[in-house]
């Protein structure tokens, strides 16, 4: 890529001067080192530059990035996706008047339906995820608001939350456990997924809650206090977040791996967003065999039970289904992107050549001369 | 230095009003009166700036006036105060560190003061006290006091000479370290001043002190019991100078009457004020760029944070209350520490860091110069030095040179090199030098052996034995009688060869070389005693002659001349001078054989004299005798009418020989000069000296070439036309304006280049006096258009040449350069303590190492052991520094600019809530660990273009000139690409992140990961930038720049591995090493650092390389610099010595 040249200055024969200084002993000190380093001649690689040495990079670069783009595009063209919008926020809406009717005291949820096709089968495992839309989570107050060392099982932190958590950090006087207002606003929005026969019979989809959060989160960051045992016991005297409707030691009771502080669906609403717009991992539906689609073509039905609001602050909730690939979820960006800039080097390769070939000329012809 | 200018403004005003008054010895005029002690400042140099009590509150004070420092401290109270995104330890440590460290540094500088000061103030002196002497120190001198001062000592104030132990009432002094000139000046006792001191009851009134070293009006008034109190006048021949030496003289008496701050001496002393580089200079400028960068940035988000919030629901929405504190504060007081939180969000776009580095770099940079080995003299055993390191880059900038002469430019150490007599060329066989060889292979090869007749080579060599005003160096043994001593010692000598101990003194060192040189043709001058000149001639007989009559040397007529009677009763004048003042005063027919001999040795750089005598007839003598009594005792007109008898007397000579005299420029002066002129850079030669010194000087340095046409504008010029000094000079001044300025339009191109090719250079030529009318003209508007004109002239001169300049004129011409359009950067250099107030005023100021003491040194930026070390020390390491800071600076703003912007644009989508987009680790370590040590190495180690092709091209110095890469284009560039670069990470990621399920297991990244991949590109890209700038990568450079991405990945690692007890988040949790995991992250890093890289790239490979052709030296052309050097220092140059008329416009 460069042309250089090694300009290795070879030190003086003489190293520090005093031996020659004829026994002037007292001055030696004052008369400065004959180092290479101390005399600014350090060997140095020179690398220069030149129209020459760049142009094959360029063409280098050109080849390796098209055939990326290309691979990545296609990838993520073969990613199948299926959205819902079911916030509700028209009246067409399945979940219209859930939304509308919503109100923070309401013992019953309301439940909501959304029917479904999808045109295409999903072969490998699926991904369900939640997205919304206008949700600041990473609004400052709100990316703040949490006390990591309570989420770690610290005690001390569980009964006295960080003041970093306010105005959710105790409620009737009794620390709230997890504090903060990330942990409050925990998306409650309960999804079920059901297959509809070609008979009309509804098959519920198994949703697998497990691997959606972080390995080292779940197991190293977030922790209960005292163990995963009796979390009853171990929450004692705290209080549950204002807006949750169960305490945080009834996430999941059925599992006491997944219940608490190491409940994934937590883990993963803790992991604040990096944008208003985002999608949060809500399921895996594991492919079964390897000779039927993890979920075939047809009609399907989303059962949601509608706790969450979001019509207050015009944000928009939504169902993704997504296969996964090596580079993750859709996202024809970065194919896009490689294929232009390995065009672009390509391109400008082409154009360097005939430039540099016109001035090499020009240059050659103008030595001779001098 | 403000109360001291104050002082000294608050002075002249008294000035103006009353003289003081003096009592010698403390002795009131009369016994009944009582004194009322006048009150005058004691005798203590103060050059420290702050006391042990002073130095906390001052020192700090000063340091936050800096605008960078002042800056930091409002974020870090901000911090403080305020509840802000990131901790007030990220701003606060730093600064704490810059200004402790600038303290140290400051107080360790004022402790050297103070030690400099108390070893001045505490020399002890002796003082005669009724009658008895007292050992004092310095600093407890009085006004009034009596002070003793011993051979070779220097005066501890200014002083009245009382008594001297000479018995002609007279000392002797040098003041080599007050005005350059180190020759011996006399100086007279008050006449009719008692023997006994102690009963000396006389007051002094005198002006109040002034800077002019040059003037000084007194009267005294004796007063004795028993007569009428006698009046005596005290003009500049009775002070005695502090910081003069007392040379060839005993002891001497005098009363102190300027003391301490007070003395001329002082007030030439200009305060040491702090110099700024033209870079900082740039620094602040850019500063302030990117203050209001950061203020609008700050505005704008502010402004938009509360449109934003004006949408019903996005303020508070139900997931993410207010605090009950938030919601009471007031919503203006909310607003504006809104603003303040994003100001102290985005100051890192102005990094305390950079402070840091730029600090460090100079002072680490300026080791280079002290460990540089070609500094190193051997003569007297040490290296450069570097007072200050503020100035490092500064060195690559300078446009003028503003050159001391005397021991600067030369050695000032005449020697005699040949004489030609009547047509004969003898030169002393043992001159061995470089141009016997020249001269023996050249034509009058043969005339060397022949020689002309005995008697008229004993009259050449008579001749030079007497036509001079030196004056022998007496052994200072006491007792015996004068006329003894010296009896003793002409026989001691006549028995033991080695004459040339002998020492001489004269008020010109060339007339030193001449009786030196006539002593070694066996021609000994003995000394002069009562008018009797005495010489010891070759055959060992001591010959007497009568000194009838001096007929001085004065500039206008150019040569001296005496009259002698010789033991044979014949009257002889003796006449040397300049061969165009002596040439038409001689037979023509002896002038052709001489002058071939003149031109030749003038082109060789030598000071040519001819020497011609004449017999004065008994008539002819009374006649001249008469007429120079007659003039001299004349009233009026004196100097007029001297010059007539002069000009009659010295006529119908006969040419009896000519002599050549070298001053010995310093070594590779001239070399140095050409290469500073290639350079772009005007030389100014500023001295003391007379002008003739001077100017030959300035041929021999090349300064002044054959070609070159001179404006001269001096006293002899100005009195040329007959009429008044103003007329002629307004006159003179609007000629050379034409000339100089009108009369070529080339210049109006403005570069340097062109002009210095152009078909005519000229050279200005001014003194001290004319230019002190050029300055203090008449009239007010006089005045401004004068200097105006002046300036025009001189910018557009390749040399200028003032002479006899006082110390503060010196400063005052460095100052009206530096002040005039496009404030040019200029550079002092001396070596003696004349040269220290323009030392001072100058951008730059650089101390010699010389003979001349330790004062410049000590006052100077810079201090070097030869002036040809002044060529590497600007070409090579001037260049360099500047190029190394200048890119630097740059950098570094660079860098933070694409810093901050991604944080800038990420709260467009965080609801301007001032979320950082980094971890707070990363925004302290950025510009401390991440990114600092490879720009640091940069700007030590880099050398675009090697050393040695800077100094064989000098003109590679003007591609910097004008703070060339700091201007507003430049960085405009650099400003460009970090915004390019800041866009460029931010919607990169921006656009990844429209899906964060990056993971191959459908995981989410947040926003953490978000900045994390931001962060990691910006750091690659920009430390990448910086290698692909770096044009010299030695293993330091390699250690670095691979290190910090190292250590960036391991730090991430470890930061993001542990769960921080010590910290309220852990925000970073295993973010890195999951964003590693991820394959679309590691595409979207390498795609963005080439996209950024790539226009650099481009740029790099379109801009002409200029690498090849600088950098590979031609063996051929480097053989022929080698050739050349020892050839042009072996003909010296086109010089005349009294005789460059013919190049003279007048």
């Amino acid at each position: 890529m460069m042309a250089s040249s090694y300009n290795a200055k070879e030190e003086d024969g003489h190293h520090p001067g005093a031996s020659n200084n004829g026994g002037a002993g007292v001055v030696k000190s004052k008369k400065p080192d004959n180092t290479a380093f101390k005399q600014q001649r350090l060997p140095a690689w020179q690398p220069i530059l030149t129209a020459g040495t760049v142009l094959p990079a360029f063409f280098v670069i050109g080849l390796i990035f098209i055939p990326i783009g290309i691979g990545l595009y296609v990838t993520s063209n073969n990613i199948k996706e299926y959205e819902i919008d079911y916030t509700g926020a028209d009246v067409n809406n399945a979940c219209y008047n859930c939304a509308k009717n919503f109100s923070w005291n309401s013992t019953t949820p309301c439940l909501c339906s959304v029917p479904f096709t999808l045109e295409q089968p999903f072969e490998s495992n699926v991904f369900m995820y939640y997205g919304l839309s206008n949700f600041y989570q990473n609004h400052r107050r709100y990316v703040k608001s949490r006390d990591d060392s309570q989420l770690n099982g610290d005690q001390s932190a569980l009964k006295s939350p960080s003041k970093e958590c306010e105005p959710y950090r105790t409620s009737e006087g009794q620390p709230i456990a997890p504090c903060g207002a990330i942990a409050n606003s925990l998306f409650n929005d309960t999804l079920e997924l059901y297959h509809i026969d070609s008979n009309g019979t509804r098959n519920a989809i198994p949703l697998v809650k497990k691997g959606i959060a972080w390995w080292t989160d779940k197991h190293v960051k977030f922790r209960n206090p005292g163990g995963n045992d009796n979390l009853t016991v171990a929450f004692q005297g705290t209080s549950k977040p204002v807006n949750w409707r169960k305490p945080v030691f009834e996430m999941d009771p059925s599992d006491p791996e997944n219940n608490g502080f190491i409940n994934e669906d937590f883990i993963v609403w803790m992991r604040t967003a990096a944008l208003p717009t985002f999608r949060k991992l809500y399921r895996i539906i594991q492919k079964k065999s390897s000779t039927t689609p993890t979920l075939p073509s047809g009609k399907y039905v989303l059962e949601i039970t509608y706790n969450y609001p979001v019509r207050s602050f015009d944000g928009r909730k939504r169902m993704i289904l997504s296969t996964i690939s090596w580079m993750g979820g859709k996202n024809p960006f970065l194919g896009i992107a490689y294929i232009t800039v390995g065009s672009i080097c390509f391109f400008l390769g082409v154009v360097l050549l005939i430039i540099h070939h016109k001035y090499d000329t020009r240059n050659s012809s103008a030595d001779i001369p001098s | 230095m403000l109360r001291r200018r104050l002082n000294r403004l608050l002075g002249r005003v008294e000035n103006r009003v009353e003289s003081r008054t003096i009592y010698v010895g403390h002795r009131s005029s009369s016994t009944n009166e009582a004194i009322i002690p006048p009150k005058f400042c004691d005798n203590r140099i103060v050059s420290s700036k702050y006391t042990v009590w002073n130095f906390l509150p001052k020192n700090l004070f000063e340091q936050f006036r800096r605008i960078a420092n002042f800056y930091f401290l409002i974020i870090f109270l901000v911090q403080v105060i305020v509840d802000t995104p990131t901790s007030p330890v990220t701003s606060g440590l730093p600064l704490f560190f810059v200004i402790t460290v600038t303290a140290i540094k400051q107080g360790y500088e004022d402790w050297l003061r103070h030690k400099a000061d108390n070893e001045v103030n505490k020399f002890p002196v002796t003082v005669l006290e009724e009658g008895r002497r007292i050992q004092k120190e310095s600093e407890k001198i009085k006004v009034g006091d009596v002070v003793e001062v011993k051979e070779d000592e220097t005066f501890p104030c200014d002083l009245i000479l009382l008594q001297s132990s000479r018995v002609d009432e007279t000392c002797f002094v040098t003041t080599a370290s007050l005005d350059g000139e180190s020759n011996h000046k006399t100086h007279y006792t008050v006449p009719d001043t008692e023997e006994d001191l102690e009963t000396l009851n006389a007051t002094i009134e005198c002006e109040q002190p002034q800077p002019d070293l040059y003037k000084f009006v007194g009267i005294m008034n004796i007063n004795r019991h028993d007569q009428e109190s006698a009046a005596r006048s005290l003009g500049p021949e009775n002070l005695l100078l502090k910081g003069a030496t007392l040379k060839n003289t005993q002891k001497i008496c005098g009363v102190a009457i300027y003391t301490g701050m007070e003395t001329k001496m002082a007030l030439n002393y200009q305060g040491k004020s702090q110099k700024r580089s033209a870079v900082e200079k740039s620094i602040n400028a850019f500063l302030l760029v990117y203050l209001c960068i950061l203020v609008s940035k700050a505005l704008v988000c502010t402004t938009l944070k509360y449109v934003w919030q004006n949408k019903p629901g996005q303020d508070e929405p139900w997931y993410n209350e207010k605090t009950q504190r938030e919601k009471d504060t007031n919503l203006y007081l909310k607003m504006f520490t809104d603003f303040l939180s994003f100001m102290v969000l985005f100051n890192f776009i102005i990094p305390v860091s950079m402070y840091v580095t730029v600090e460090m770099q100079k002072f680490l940079g300026s080791f280079f110069i002290t460990w540089d080995k070609d500094f190193f003299d051997p003569e007297i055993k040490e290296g450069a030095l570097v007072n200050t390191s503020d100035l490092n880059e500064e060195l690559g900038q300078v446009e003028y040179v503003f050159t001391d002469k005397t021991g600067t430019l030369t050695q000032n150490n005449m020697e005699f090199i040949e004489c030609c007599i009547d047509g004969f060329q003898y030169k002393y066989p043992d001159a061995s030098s470089e141009l016997d060889g020249f001269c023996v292979t050249d034509g009058p090869v043969n005339k060397v052996q022949e020689k002309a007749g005995r008697e008229k080579e004993e009259l050449f060599l008579r001749a030079l034995c007497l036509c001079h005003t030196v004056q022998v160096k007496e052994s200072t043994e006491p007792g015996q009688g004068q006329e003894d001593g010296l009896m003793d010692q002409v026989d001691g000598e006549v028995l033991h060869p080695p004459r040339e101990q002998r020492g001489f003194i004269a008020s010109s060192p060339d007339e030193v070389a001449l009786v030196k040189g006539a002593m070694r043709f066996g021609f000994t001058f003995l000394g002069l005693e009562s008018k009797n000149m005495k010489i010891l001639t070759r055959n060992n007989d001591i010959e007497t002659y009568e000194l009838l009559h001096v007929l001085n040397f004065d500039p206008v007529r150019r040569r001296m001349s005496v009259i002698v009677r010789s033991n044979s009763g014949d009257t002889l004048l003796f006449c040397k001078g300049a061969d165009s003042s002596i040439f038409p005063r001689v037979k023509q027919e002896e002038v052709e054989r001489i002058r071939m001999n003149v031109e030749r040795n003038a082109t060789e750089g030598y000071r040519t004299l001819c020497v011609a005598c004449k017999y004065l007839s008994a008539e002819d003598y009374a006649q001249a005798d008469a007429g120079l009594r007659e003039a001299r005792l004349a009233l009026q007109d004196r100097e007029a009418k001297l010059m007539a008898v002069y000009n009659q007397v010295e006529t119908g000579m006969s040419l009896i020989g000519a002599t050549a005299v070298e001053d010995r420029l310093q070594e590779e002066a001239a070399e140095t000069m050409e290469a500073l002129q290639g350079a772009g850079i005007k030389v100014w030669v500023l001295t003391g000296d007379k002008m003739e010194t001077a100017k030959s000087t300035c041929y021999a340095c090349r300064l002044f070439q054959r070609s070159t046409e001179l404006l001269e504008l001096t006293v002899r010029t100005l009195e040329d036309g007959g009429r008044k000094r103003e007329e002629r000079l307004h006159e003179l001044l609007l000629e050379y304006h034409r000339k100089a300025v009108q009369d070529a339009p080339s210049i109006k191109a403005g570069v340097t280049r062109t002009w210095s090719s152009a078909n005519q250079d000229y050279g200005f030529i001014i003194d001290g006096a004319t230019l002190s009318m050029v300055l203090n003209a008449s009239s007010e508007s006089n005045s401004s258009s004068y200097k105006n004109l002046f300036l025009q002239i001189c910018q557009n001169c390749t040399s200028v040449l003032c002479c006899r300049m006082a110390p503060l004129q010196k400063a005052q011409i460095v100052k009206m350069v530096k002040n005039s359009k496009g404030s040019p950067i200029t550079l002092s250099i001396g070596d003696g303590a004349n040269d220290v107030s323009m030392i001072l005023e100058a951008h730059v100021g650089i101390g010699i190492k010389g003979k001349e003491g330790r004062q410049a040194v000590r006052n100077s930026d810079y201090a070097i052991p030869k002036l040809k070390h002044l060529k590497k020390l600007l070409l090579a390491h001037g260049h360099l520094y500047y190029v190394r800071i200048a890119h630097l600076v740059q950098y570094f703003f660079y860098k933070n600019l694409c810093f901050i912007l991604p944080q800038f644009l990420y709260q467009f989508f965080c609801g301007y809530s001032q979320q950082p987009l980094y971890d707070a680790a990363y925004l302290t370590m950025y510009n401390i660990c991440f990114t600092s040590m490879p720009i640091l190495a940069y700007s030590l180690l880099e050398q675009h273009i090697c050393i040695e092709v800077l100094l064989d091209n000098a003109t590679l110095y003007r591609e910097i000139a004008k703070n060339g890469m700091l201007q507003w284009r430049p960085f405009l560039y650099w400003t460009l690409l970090g915004v390019f670069h800041g866009l460029l990470f931010f919607f990169g990621v921006r656009y990844l992140f429209s899906n964060p399920a990056l993971q191959d297991n459908g995981q989410v990244f947040g926003n953490w990961s978000y900045g994390t991949i931001v962060f990691t590109v910006l750091v690659f890209t920009v430390t990448l930038k910086l290698a692909l700038d770096t044009r010299h990568w030695t293993w330091i450079n390699h250690f670095v720049i691979w290190g910090s991405l190292l250590f960036y990945v391991f730090f991430s690692f470890f930061w993001g591995g542990i769960i921080w007890p010590f910290l309220k988040q852990q925000r970073l949790y295993f973010v890195f090493a999951n964003m590693l995991s991820s394959v679309s992250a590691w595409l979207v890093i390498i795609l963005l650092i080439l996209l950024s890289l790539l226009p650099e790239i481009l740029l790099v490979v379109f801009r002409k390389p200029r690498g090849p052709h600088a950098r590979q030296k031609k063996p051929v052309q480097s053989n022929v610099g080698g050739h050349q050097s020892p050839r042009s220092s072996a003909r010296p140059l086109l010089m005349r010595t009294f005789s460059d008329e013919s190049n003279t416009v007048i």
